[in-house]
């Protein structure tokens, strides 16, 4: 399939995800498919499925032991998916899905990033992924994930200098599996739902990150993901370790080409940190989000979870949703270690029909552990945006505190906005608070703006990007950027 | 995950002897009726499976459902109880006050007062005497808002339906007296159960105040477990005003599952407080539905628990007009290793512009091992709302203690005095002067004392 929509590049933009963004029409994009060879495997999903891409990754055997143990668990679940979330969708048809698609056949896998498909990097290079390493001004190392497979990572010497290991989760499982082994599944077991073990049981790629004692990774980690292949799915899967004392800011982005059908993403993130270890996960998410009559669009159901697993250490989750049809996510913090502190900033915006269930759980179990909520979500359109969170103050968690604020925003009278906290204490010296609004954008402040002159669609950007300040704050310079021209191409048509 | 099967043949003889009875006396449609609520019970049966119901999701009813309780036997006199009643519950004798013991119509502990209830126009009576005496309306009011088909409890209320308190206020009329329902159950030597029923029907431009109070008082040496499975319904025409207030003062060891269904005309206010204290167990499933433009709600409640209490509030209000408002502020204590259940829902329906919606609940934890689970939601379909939550927990506030102490107070003192400061922010919206007094008191007595300790003093 020949692309689209061909974007034009201009330099002055940052360069991460929404490339084209100053051009404002509203069609998503990163539409655009590329049409390279494919190593796909048959739709369906068994045992042998299973085994096969444990070979293809020419794994070792205590991978596809866990791998099977997955499946195995999965199945007995007999494809009854989760129904408590506040989304509808057509039953999946778990047979119909292709569970491994790999640009260009293993056997000739690029060596270095010259040998790579130039029409993979051409690819990359129209989302604006800088995965030539020339261009050293865009400072973020990048694993590209195509599909099921990661196809390049970059500025290797450089980590390996300060001893990170930044590498593919496939490769990390061959030359690092004391680690993997020690983590994998630690976080989130593979009994944990159902998508995490369908993730565990067929992932096919992602990132894996070690940040060893002490040191302060020197530049952004990011990876992008991006599904080319039709009707398969993409199942990454991202382990993350902060050591002792040790910093990482990782990036996420994601998009996919528009198709008329829907496609799977149930991808399981998982971050480890220990004593004085700080990690910082910015998510900007734009799968393909479906077409104006609801159409097509990725569906997004994400396990993400982090563990303060040792004192004083921090986690944090930024993340910005603007794209799927339907998003099901809720980066999470196990707050273990005492003194610990978890964060959460997100918006999530929806438009048309998407829909979105998202939130975040934060389990204090450590003493003095600390956690911060701040959920804005934007409905327009159709759209439902749901935010769903837990804050579960456990008995040993003396002097824990949670502030948590959910606002909502509304556009137009079709959509919908819904707030659903759970606040479980158990602990008589913890301090909770819970905060959450609702209501439209306010006529006195779109009188105002439109009194001095700004248009009216103007003037609603303004006051939608105030409201998200909070979280564009918290995320990288350059993704702060992005994230502003994402929401307003996301809301195109919505207003005004 | 275990299931604890509802034994539906605990409740099989009562059932057929009370249907006996009815089939003798009761209009058709009752029995009818009755027959229905009883089919569905059986199928339903107690909502013990908890998983992936999010009405139940921190609440075990196991408990109910393995007791076997009986409806009670022997009737006591009910003259024994009159001082212990005077002081479990809410009482003045310029009210009109209606009381039922072990969920049957007690003439001699009543007091109707003639006044108002006899002048022909407002209805206040026993259920039992309404269905005997055939009044009119009934079949029109009863079971209209309490959808049993969904609900085990209320499907087993329905079936047993019996007696309970019907007041009618007809369209323009002011009833002057606060009426007073007093559900009492007298604990005697076997578990018992009884399904006190309440309906309330305020016509157009009517007004009342109503107070329902759950009391359980000792009899006899032992102290068996009971059940109160109550149900009300009350219906506001169009603006109507009600004054509703409900107390729950059970004993130690009973079992209370309480689900009052109200339906809003056009203006109508509706004002609620809720107060709660004492029972094992205790559920209060609240439902407003605010049904015509104009109507609104004010909802309060206060629930104090220790020991090894579990208290469910769980308040929906369904905005399913435009130009509805809805106010809800609850607050809880919590003691021992008791826990607390607040679940409360605001749902505003499509096009139901210009909503107005506020939802606060408080808890404040006296004690390392009490819990709180709250979970207070907005779903919204309508954009031109005003809507917003709030919920807390934590405990008596440190500074406010260091300046009470700073003034010499001891620090049992200077905390018992936050805590009934906290308490009494809903007891003050309590209208009724008797009552307010009443629920002051019961409040103060049970602060608990060495709770506050642990934290209290650092």
């Amino acid at each position: 399939m020949a692309s689209s929509v061909t974007p034009p590049k201009s330099k002055a933009e940052p360069k991460v995800i929404s490339r084209t963004s100053s051009d404002l029409d509203a069609d998503y994009k990163w539409g655009f498919t590329i049409d390279i060879e494919s190593e796909v495997i048959p739709k369906g999903l068994n045992e042998d499925v299973v085994r096969l891409i444990s070979q293809k990754k020419g794994e070792p055997d205590w991978m596809l032991e866990w791998r099977l143990k997955a499946y195995r668990h999965w199945v007995k679940q007999d494809y009854r998916e989760p129904t408590w979330a506040n989304i509808q969708h057509p039953p999946i048809d778990y047979q119909d899905i292709i569970y491994y698609a790999a640009p260009g056949s293993k056997d000739d896998a690029p060596k270095s990033l010259d040998e790579v498909d130039p029409e993979i990097l051409e690819a990359f290079d129209k989302l604006g992924i800088p995965l030539a390493e020339r261009e050293r001004l865009a400072g973020v190392a990048v694993d590209a994930v195509l599909d099921s497979v990661s196809v390049a990572t970059t500025y290797q010497d450089m980590l390996e200098k300060a001893g990170i290991i930044f590498c593919p989760i496939s490769e990390a499982i061959k030359n690092h599996p004391d680690l993997v082994k020690k983590y994998l599944g630690s976080v989130v077991p593979f009994a944990d739902n159902f998508y995490a073990g369908l993730n565990s049981a067929v992932f096919s790629d992602g990132s894996f990150a070690y940040i060893p004692p002490g040191v302060r990774c020197p530049i952004e980690l990011m990876t992008y993901f991006r599904i080319n292949q039709a009707d398969s799915g993409q199942f990454e899967r991202t382990l993350i370790i902060a050591d002792k004392g040790s910093y990482v800011s990782y990036l996420e982005g994601c998009t996919a080409p528009a198709r008329k059908t829907n496609q799977l993403h149930a991808a399981v993130v998982e971050l480890v940190a220990l004593e004085d270890a700080e990690i910082k996960y910015s998510t900007l998410q734009n799968w393909f989000p479906g077409d104006k009559d609801g159409n097509g669009g990725v569906y997004n159901f994400v396990t993400k979870r982090g563990i303060c697993k040792e004192r004083n250490s921090k986690i944090s989750w930024t993340q910005v949703e603007t794209g799927s049809a339907i998003t099901w996510k809720y980066p999470s913090v196990i707050l273990k270690g005492d003194n610990s502190v978890g964060e959460f900033y997100s918006v999530a915006l929806v438009n048309n029909f998407q829909q979105a269930d998202t939130g975040t759980k934060m389990i204090h179990q450590g003493k003095n552990t600390k956690s911060t909520i701040v959920a804005k979500g934007i409905s327009a359109g159709k759209g439902n945006a749901t935010y769903r969170g837990l804050v579960k103050i456990n008995s040993g968690a003396q002097g824990a505190k949670n502030f948590t604020q959910c606002d909502s925003l509304l556009i137009g009278d079709q959509c919908g906005a819904h707030t659903v906290p759970y606040i479980e204490v158990k602990n008589s010296s913890a301090q909770v608070e819970h905060e959450a609004s609702t209501s439209k954008v306010s006529d006195d402040q779109l009188f105002y703006c439109q009194q001095r002159g700004i248009s009216v669609e103007d003037a609603h950007y303004m006051i939608i990007n105030g409201f998200c300040r909070d979280i564009f704050q918290e995320l990288p310079f350059e993704f702060a950027m992005e994230a502003g021209q994402l929401l307003k191409v996301s809301l195109e048509g919505a207003v005004g | 995950m275990t299931q604890t099967a509802t034994k539906i043949s605990n409740y099989e003889a009562d059932y057929q002897a009370i249907r006996e009875q009815r089939a003798a006396s009761n209009p058709a449609w009752l029995t009818q009726l009755g027959d229905q609520a009883w089919t569905r019970f059986t199928e339903l049966g107690f909502p013990t499976a908890r998983r992936g119901n999010e009405r139940w999701k921190y609440t075990n009813v196991a408990p109910i459902a393995n007791a076997s309780f009986g409806l009670s036997s022997d009737l006591v006199a009910g003259s024994d109880h009159e001082s212990e009643l005077r002081r479990a519950a809410p009482w003045d004798d310029e009210w009109i006050n209606l009381v039922f013991l072990d969920g049957r119509f007690s003439k001699v502990l009543s007091n109707l007062n003639a006044s108002d209830s006899g002048n022909g126009r407002i209805l206040v009576n026993n259920l039992a005497e309404a269905i005997n005496s055939g009044a009119a309306n009934l079949e029109q009011l009863l079971a209209k808002h309490v959808k049993f088909q969904e609900d085990g409890f209320a499907a087993l209320n329905t079936a047993f339906l019996g007696d309970g308190a019907f007041v009618q206020v007809p369209d323009g009329s002011v009833l002057q007296s606060p009426v007073n329902l007093i559900y009492l159950t007298s604990t005697s030597n076997q578990p018992t159960v009884c399904y006190p029923r309440t309906l309330v029907a305020v016509g157009k431009g009517a007004q009342a105040t109503v107070i329902e109070s759950y009391v359980g008082i000792k009899s006899g040496a032992l102290n068996p477990e009971y059940f109160t499975n109550a149900v009300t319904e009350i219906s506001l025409a169009e603006g109507a005003i009600l004054d509703h207030y409900r107390v729950v003062s059970e004993a130690k060891q009973a079992f209370h599952v309480g689900t009052s269904r109200i339906s809003q005309g056009h203006d109508s206010v509706f004002s609620s407080a809720s107060f709660a204290i004492g029972a094992t167990l205790a559920r209060n499933d609240f439902e407003v539905l605010l049904d015509g433009p104009g109507a609104s709600c004010n909802l309060n409640g206060l629930y104090l628990t220790a020991d090894a209490q579990h208290m469910d509030n769980l308040i929906s209000i369904d905005h399913a007009q435009p130009h509805t408002s809805s106010q809800l502020n609850y607050k809880g204590i919590l003691d021992g290793k008791s826990r607390a259940v607040f679940g409360g829902q605001v749902l505003v329906r499509k096009d139901a512009q210009k909503v107005s919606a506020h939802q606060s609940d408080k808890n404040l934890l006296l004690s390392s091992q009490a819990e709180v689970d709250s979970k207070p939601s907005l779903l919204i379909y309508a954009d031109d709302v005003q809507c917003g939550h709030g919920a807390t927990a934590g405990h008596v506030d440190k500074d406010s203690l260091f300046y009470l102490r700073s003034r010499g107070l001891d620090a049992d003192t200077a905390s018992r005095m936050l805590v009934h400061a906290f308490a009494r922010e809903v007891i003050e919206t309590v209208k009724v002067e008797p009552l307010k007094q009443f629920l002051d008191e019961l409040f103060l007595e049970a602060i608990p004392e060495t709770g506050l300790k642990l934290g209290g003093a650092a």
